[in-house]
């Protein structure tokens, strides 16, 4: 007779149960993930359906802090005469030019926020996005190898330089040469935050576009190279457009970056929240405006809501870069740079 | 052969090595800046001593010490999270099936996110929604949990370094080899054991690289804190999760933005950076030196 | 081939492998012999390995992998609901194409398999470790260095050691894929001699392209070709009198 064991699966209770953590834990994670996007749009959502509260009349209205010097901007606008019925809160008034909300009749526009967060970002992108380009351009296709060894590991050391370390080095040192220099009206301005942003965006632009051009085929350039091209040739007219998608796509993460970072233009921007034309003009930006006045709110009004608002907004943004950026360049890259 | 014939390409070259350099001399000018300003004022009084005269003198210990509890408190929650997170990724759900699809995307999508929002979900979910919860049912409602404290600012930040941690261990569970994998479970060892045994001690350095960056990156970033626990001036230690707490990286943002006297600060506001970029440079070189003997030893294998 | 059932160790019928689109194994059918060497014989990319690994489910681990038909061991069918993987492979043992020790000491790769069966004492497991070593013939080279990292050991006492791991866990089947193919001639004929030995108490399946080889140490042949069973018999017959022109044409060389 064939021996006959009765071979049932044997319930491990202890793999089981791990099994099971595991599990549990990876879904937390999910969970939790999903719970930022829940959380942050629904304290933003009462704006929208009317039940946000009508601000509690402060007494101390000019409380609002202002880093930096103030640019005798509006910013806290007293209107004693206008202490009428208050029009309830509107989704239309977002789109005001003012942004004053502490103030007997606040406003709510975002405009010159939105306004102030483009002017950083766009300096930040002139500045960071050639220099971070063509860097990386150098380190594929020009550099000797100890120079191209080196350059890694500076990048990420600049990548991790905290953000209040570049906003402390902008604001000590960078806003008074550059004012002495070029004569800025206001010590922090605009232009000053763009360019202490540059050091923060420089790492990201270097990092993907190298990747990018490291990933163009040796056999490309091999191929220019024997039609008689020069170097510089090959890297500018054959490499360089090769890898147009990868460095499109660092330049969208290199703008994410500048528009969602908080510290960098809080300390080095001014924060007056004017809505004017010149780059050398204080701003401040939608990022700024959360961190500088979250914590003075009264919880569950306006303009609580408001700033959860604009935390929506610039979750919706990140994402939509993001999604775009990873359209361009394979997963795989995307993980590097974001300082993983 | 580094011939570049005529004079464009000496300038195309030119140019794109100053860039090069450009970004070589921001590290060197930042760093040799901070240094300069600050290391006079770098004693050990200063390490050691509280703030005082309005945090116009004294030191920063007590800002060094909440930095020191937060990161340890965020790498509790955060690295064994994200190491099991990792693992359930890796290791159970195939890598290419939907879950983990999700899940990766998730942590993308995570890694994307502005540091500030998550100082916002801080707010709203660990400030308002956990701790009036936990103020309802175990307090009767009486102000406990329903504000800043050093437990939400440290879990606000687990969430932020979570990706960082996932990634890290990701990467290095997938230097561990399949034969190894297939030699453990052709043995009879179960998938756990197989994990335990093999894999996770294959990855260890992954998982201590992931937690470096994650601590590095937690130390550095202030946005999440703002209103999640970081507190203006305290010079009592927190003792209980339910205090608030003094950070470097905040620490310095007033200093600079909101010192009484900015001026006759200056040093130690100086200083005080001094700490927070050496602290972050020997984590992070740490990590990266860390990273690169992994990746030697993966090419060797 | 008229066996008595009990000599039978493992069974296959109608055996059908997918690796997604690519069907991998057309319906194999097969007897293997309990305490025989059989060998598993074809061209590269034939189907042989992913054959044995149905044999101990080690193509569970594969995603795209489905597979139908049945496959007895001892007249149990190991792709039944509820068959558990783990005690089937401690019971049917694997020694991998490429050697595969785990970065521990040689020592700790041999105690891995009865550490994890739940072995603690210490004597006993001393005892194991040494006897696995021995018979897998590596047991001289070693004694002296047990606790030395398995890895510095060269590559035909790596697979040695594999051999003497996967005997620590006294399975009752042996899967080898072709255990020697990295090996020079000298290790080659230690690890021939090993499985003329080892078939006195294990059932033996082994993947190899050298003919030679498979003459010299199989009681059994089977010769795959693109994913099919084509000639299965004893290797005497195999290779003096085939039945299959396919067969014939491997085995005297005048194939690919
Ligand atoms: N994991 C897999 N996924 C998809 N296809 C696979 C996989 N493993 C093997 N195959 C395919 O299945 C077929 C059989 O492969 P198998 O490894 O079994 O061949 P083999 O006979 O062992 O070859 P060799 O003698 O070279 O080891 C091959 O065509 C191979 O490409
Ligand atoms: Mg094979």
């Amino acid at each position: 007779m064939p021996k006959k064991r009765t071979e049932k699966k044997t319930f491990r209770l202890g793999e089981f149960l791990i099994e099971r953590c595991i599990q549990g834990v990876a879904l937390i994670s999910l969970l939790f993930i999903c719970l930022i996007f829940v959380f942050v749009f629904r304290e933003a959502f009462p704006l929208f359906t009317g039940q946000a509260k009508e601000p509690v009349a402060q007494a101390d209205v000019g409380a609002s802090e202002t880093y930096g010097e103030e640019p005798g901007a509006a910013l806290t606008v007293d209107h004693p005469e206008l202490e009428q019925k208050q029009e309830p809160f509107k989704a239309r008034h977002l789109l005001a030019k003012e942004w004053q909300p502490v103030s007997l009749n606040p406003k709510y526009g975002l405009l010159p926020l939105l306004w102030g967060s483009l002017k950083v970002t766009l300096v930040a992108l002139l500045l960071a996005g050639p220099i971070g380009i063509f860097a990386a351009l150098y380190t594929s296709s020009f550099a000797p190898r100890w120079a191209r060894e080196g350059m890694k590991p500076v990048i990420e050391i600049l990548a991790g330089f905290p953000s209040v370390v570049i906003g402390f080095f902008a604001l000590v040192i960078l806003a008074s040469l550059l004012q002495r220099f070029f004569g800025f009206q206001y010590r922090l301005n605009a232009f000053t935050g763009g360019l202490a942003m540059a050091f923060a965006v420089i790492p990201i632009i270097y990092t993907v576009s190298e990747d990018a051009l490291a990933a163009i085929p040796k056999t490309l350039t091999e191929a220019s190279l024997a039609l008689g091209a020069t170097k510089w040739e090959t890297a500018l007219f054959v490499v360089l457009p090769a890898a147009t998608p990868g460095i499109f796509a660092a330049v969208l993460l290199g703008f994410g970056r500048a528009f969602g970072e908080t510290m960098i233009v809080l300390m080095a921007t001014g924060n007056a929240a004017i809505l004017t034309a010149s780059l050398t003009d204080p701003v401040r930006t939608l990022s700024a405006t959360i961190g500088a006045e979250m914590a003075e709110v009264v919880f569950g009004d306006i303009h609580y809501r408001v700033l959860f608002f604009i935390g929506a907004l610039l979750f919706i943004i990140s994402f939509g870069l993001n999604a775009i950026a990873e359209f361009f360049v394979r997963n795989r890259l995307m993980k590097r740079f974001k300082g993983i | 052969m580094t011939r570049s014939k005529g004079l464009v390409g000496r300038l195309v070259v030119g140019f794109t090595g100053a860039c090069a350099f450009l970004s070589v001399a921001a590290v060197v000018w930042i760093m040799a800046t901070i240094i300069w300003g600050g290391h006079t004022h770098l004693t050990w009084a200063f390490i050691s001593q509280v703030p005082s005269e309005g945090m116009t003198e004294g030191g920063v210990f007590p800002a060094i010490v909440g930095t020191f509890f937060l990161v340890v408190i965020m790498s509790l929650v955060g690295v064994p999270v994200g190491t099991i997170t990792a693992i359930y990724l890796s290791e159970y759900v195939g890598r290419q099936s939907k879950m983990a699809q999700v899940i990766r995307f998730a942590v993308n999508t995570l890694a994307g996110i502005p540091a500030i929002v998550f100082g916002l979900f801080g707010l709203g979910f660990f400030v308002q929604f956990s701790g009036n919860s936990l103020d309802k049912i175990f307090y009767h409602g009486a102000l406990h949990w329903a504000q800043p404290n050093i437990l939400w600012a440290s879990l606000t930040m687990a969430l932020l370094t979570l990706p960082v941690v996932i990634v890290s261990v990701e990467e290095a569970i997938k230097t561990v080899p399949q034969d190894l994998r297939e030699a453990s479970l052709a043995l009879g060892a179960t998938r756990w054991q197989t994990i335990r045994k093999v894999v996770l001690p294959g990855s260890m350095g992954g998982i201590l690289t992931g937690a470096i960056l994650a601590v590095s990156r937690g130390a550095g970033e202030v946005a999440p804190i703002l209103f999640t626990g970081a507190a203006y001036f305290l010079p009592q230690l927190p003792h209980r999760f339910t205090d608030q707490f003094m950070e470097l990286g905040y620490h310095v943002f007033i200093m600079t933005t909101q010192s009484t006297d900015v001026e006759k600060t200056l040093p130690i506001q100086y200083a005080t950076t001094l700490v927070l970029l050496l602290l972050t440079f020997t984590l992070n070189f740490s990590a990266i030196a860390l990273r690169a003997r992994i990746r030697r030893r993966r090419v060797a294998a | 081939m008229a066996e008595n059932e009990n000599d039978l160790k493992i069974t296959v019928r109608k055996l059908n492998l997918h690796y997604g689109p690519k069907h991998a194994l057309h319906d194999v059918n097969i007897d293997i012999r309990a305490n025989r060497v059989t060998a598993l014989i074809g061209p590269s990319g034939c189907g042989k390995s992913t054959f044995l690994r149905t044999l101990n489910r080690m193509n569970d681990l594969i995603d795209s992998a489905r597979i139908e038909g049945e496959v007895k061991v001892d007249g149990e069918d190991i792709y039944a609901d509820g068959m558990d993987t783990v005690d089937l492979r401690k019971r049917v043992g694997m020694i991998f194409q490429r050697s595969n020790p785990f970065p521990k000491s040689i020592y700790e790769n041999v105690a891995y398999g009865p550490r994890i069966h739940g072995m603690t004492n210490k004597a006993e497991m001393d005892a194991l470790v040494e006897k696995s070593l021995r018979q897998a013939a590596i047991w001289d080279e070693v004694k002296d260095e047990l606790n030395k990292s398995a890895l510095a050991l060269s590559g035909g006492q790596q697979q040695r050691l594999c051999i003497a791991r996967a005997l620590a866990v006294e399975p009752e089947v042996l899967l080898m894929d072709e255990p020697a193919s990295a090996l020079d001639p000298i290790a080659t004929s230690k690890i021939e001699e090993l499985i003329y030995e080892l078939k006195e108490r294990y059932t033996i399946v082994i993947v190899t392209h050298n003919m030679q080889q498979a003459a010299r140490v199989s009681n059994d042949t089977a010769f795959f070709y693109m994913g099919r069973l084509v000639e299965f018999d004893a290797t005497e017959k195999i290779f003096t009198k085939p039945k299959e022109k396919q067969t014939e044409d491997y085995i005297t060389g005048r194939f690919g």
